[in-house]
């Protein structure tokens, strides 16, 4: 399973935990608990940095949260330049951890920080390969 | 056994199109051993504080040693990002401290500019949790806009408080003719430059820059026998925190700033109150404003009203950043750290000219590594 198709630049192509994308592909946001102490993860881990155990299981998430911040990037790294100004949000998420995306349809000036915002899973289809990531929708 | 600085080197920071990165080194070890009126065969080591991606040639330190000729001598290269001179300067007071050496040179040295823009743009998306944040696109001053945004919300920080930061640091690094920018600028000039990270603007961002800066630490025997006015390491703290914006309890102070600076008090047997100037790692206006926070100088969420009341400039609680800062200097990563602790020497002899703070005994830095996942606090006295 590869982990490359995850994100427009995708910089990762080996992990542990390469099934999250693809479980995005196939529309299922999913992060990682841990079957020892109970600690979950989103983004998802592999190993528990708190008690040390592997013995993860992973979890479905609904993807709704609260907007915790944001920001509108206008000068855009290598392989953003095409779509800049872009604007990044981020959320804690109800069922626990926190998730950085696009927000996708939604002008920043109506964006409050606060709101009630969900992650979504997307396929880029505008690029050749295929490609997944999720964005935030309201 | 205390540790004292006993020489300083400090080169001019901007586009450096004339020099190699090891030309770019010698000129501070050069002025520091001058300024120590130390030779070469004094120095036990050289510690090198870079971060590495930037430079074409692979692993520095060797062809530093070689170029100011400090072969046999032990030299290697200590990274934590933009606190990279700070990294070195405590693994020099460590070897000191137990020891194993009497005398160490310690040089932060940057060639951030020999990058094609391209090269520049392909790094800057790569400064954040490549896993799971870069993949968005995200920037250095776009964590630091999150930041902002954040701050605004909960405290209700505004867009001008960011501006107050960049016009001050700029007033000041017109004095000092080792920065970058040495000219003074308006607040209507900041709140209307080009946006690059919304609340964040042009002004509200350092400038990458080519730098070398250099500092001779010595064992309080040593130290006392080369330097009338050695400047004695009265702390040398650090701490981490989560790399990942998503990891973190708050997006409005620097965690690991906050246990750095919590450690380097209870090193020095001081408070907050008792810093009488500091140099804080201003590579966003945000980053100062969070500072003023972390650092205690003021309470959480004040640091606006902070600056606005101008308590961070010479005649108030804590003169901050009055080289100009990394805003007004320029910001050579693995530099400085150890430009920051240059100034701080100045200041604490009494050589910092027009920007001296008069009376000076305790100087404190604060350079933060990346978006914050390290930060060394360290704290200086005459």
């Amino acid at each position: 399973m590869s982990f490359k198709i995850f994100g427009k630049v995708n910089f990762t192509p080996y992990t542990k935990v390469s099934k999250f994308a693809q479980s995005l592909r196939e529309g299922k946001l999913e992060g990682t608990k841990c079957r020892k102490c109970g600690e979950v993860y989103f983004p998802p881990k592999a190993d528990c940095s708190k008690c040390m155990s592997s013995d993860m299981e992973w979890r479905t998430y609904g993807g709704k949260g609260k907007l915790v911040t944001f920001t509108t990037i206008y000068a855009a790294p290598t392989g953003f330049d095409d779509m800049a100004p872009y604007t990044i949000g981020i959320i804690d998420l109800d069922e626990g951890g926190r998730l950085l995306a696009w927000v996708d349809k939604i002008p920043q000036e109506d964006l409050k920080i606060g709101m009630d915002l969900r992650a979504v899973p997307q396929i880029m289809e505008e690029v050749e390969e295929l490609k997944v990531v999720y964005v935030l929708r309201r | 056994m205390k540790v004292g600085i006993v020489g300083i080197g400090h080169g001019r920071f901007g586009r450096r199109d004339d020099v190699t990165v090891q030309e770019l080194a010698f000129e501070p070890f050069r002025d520091a051993l001058e300024d120590g009126k130390l030779e070469k065969k004094d120095i036990d080591a050289t510690v090198i504080g870079s971060s590495p991606e930037y430079h074409k040639q692979r692993s520095i330190s060797g062809v530093i040693a070689e170029y100011i000729g400090m072969n046999p001598q032990p030299t290697w290269l200590t990274e934590a990002a933009c606190a990279s001179g700070s990294a070195a300067i405590r693994t020099a007071y460590g070897l000191i401290k137990g020891g194993v050496h009497d005398i160490v040179a310690v040089l932060g040295v940057q060639k951030m500019l020999e990058l094609s823009t391209p090269e520049i743009l392909a790094l800057m998306g790569r400064v954040g949790d490549v896993q799971w944040e870069s993949i968005f696109g995200t920037t250095f001053p776009g964590y630091y806009a999150l930041y902002a945004n954040r701050h605004m919300y909960e405290y209700g920080t505004k867009p001008e408080h960011l501006a107050m930061v960049a016009v001050k640091n700029h007033e000041y690094g017109a004095m000092n003719p080792k920065a970058l920018f040495q000219k003074a600028i308006t607040l209507e000039k900041a709140m209307t430059s080009e946006m690059v990270a919304y609340p964040l603007r042009l002004y509200d961002c350092c400038a990458n820059a080519d730098g070398a800066a250099c500092v001779i630490l010595a064992n309080e025997e040593k130290a006392r026998k080369i330097s009338d006015t050695p400047i004695w390491v009265e702390a040398a703290a650090t701490a981490s925190a989560p790399m990942s914006v998503l990891r973190r309890e708050s997006l409005t102070s620097l965690p690991s700033a906050v246990e750095a600076s919590r450690q380097a008090y209870k090193q020095a047997r001081i408070e907050p109150k008792d810093v009488d100037v500091a140099d804080v790692h201003d590579c966003f206006t945000i980053a100062e404003i969070m500072a003023y926070e972390d650092l205690g100088f003021t309470e959480k969420g004040k640091g606006g009203k902070f600056i606005e009341e101008g308590q961070s400039r010479i005649g108030g609680k804590v003169p901050i950043n009055v080289d100009g800062g990394l805003k007004s200097k320029g910001h050579p990563v693995g530099a400085t750290g150890v430009s920051m602790t240059v100034e701080m020497v100045k200041q604490l002899r009494g050589e910092a000219g027009k920007r001296q703070v008069s009376g000076a005994e305790i100087g404190l830095t604060h350079n933060v590594g990346g978006i914050g996942q390290y930060c060394f606090v360290h704290i200086y006295r005459r």
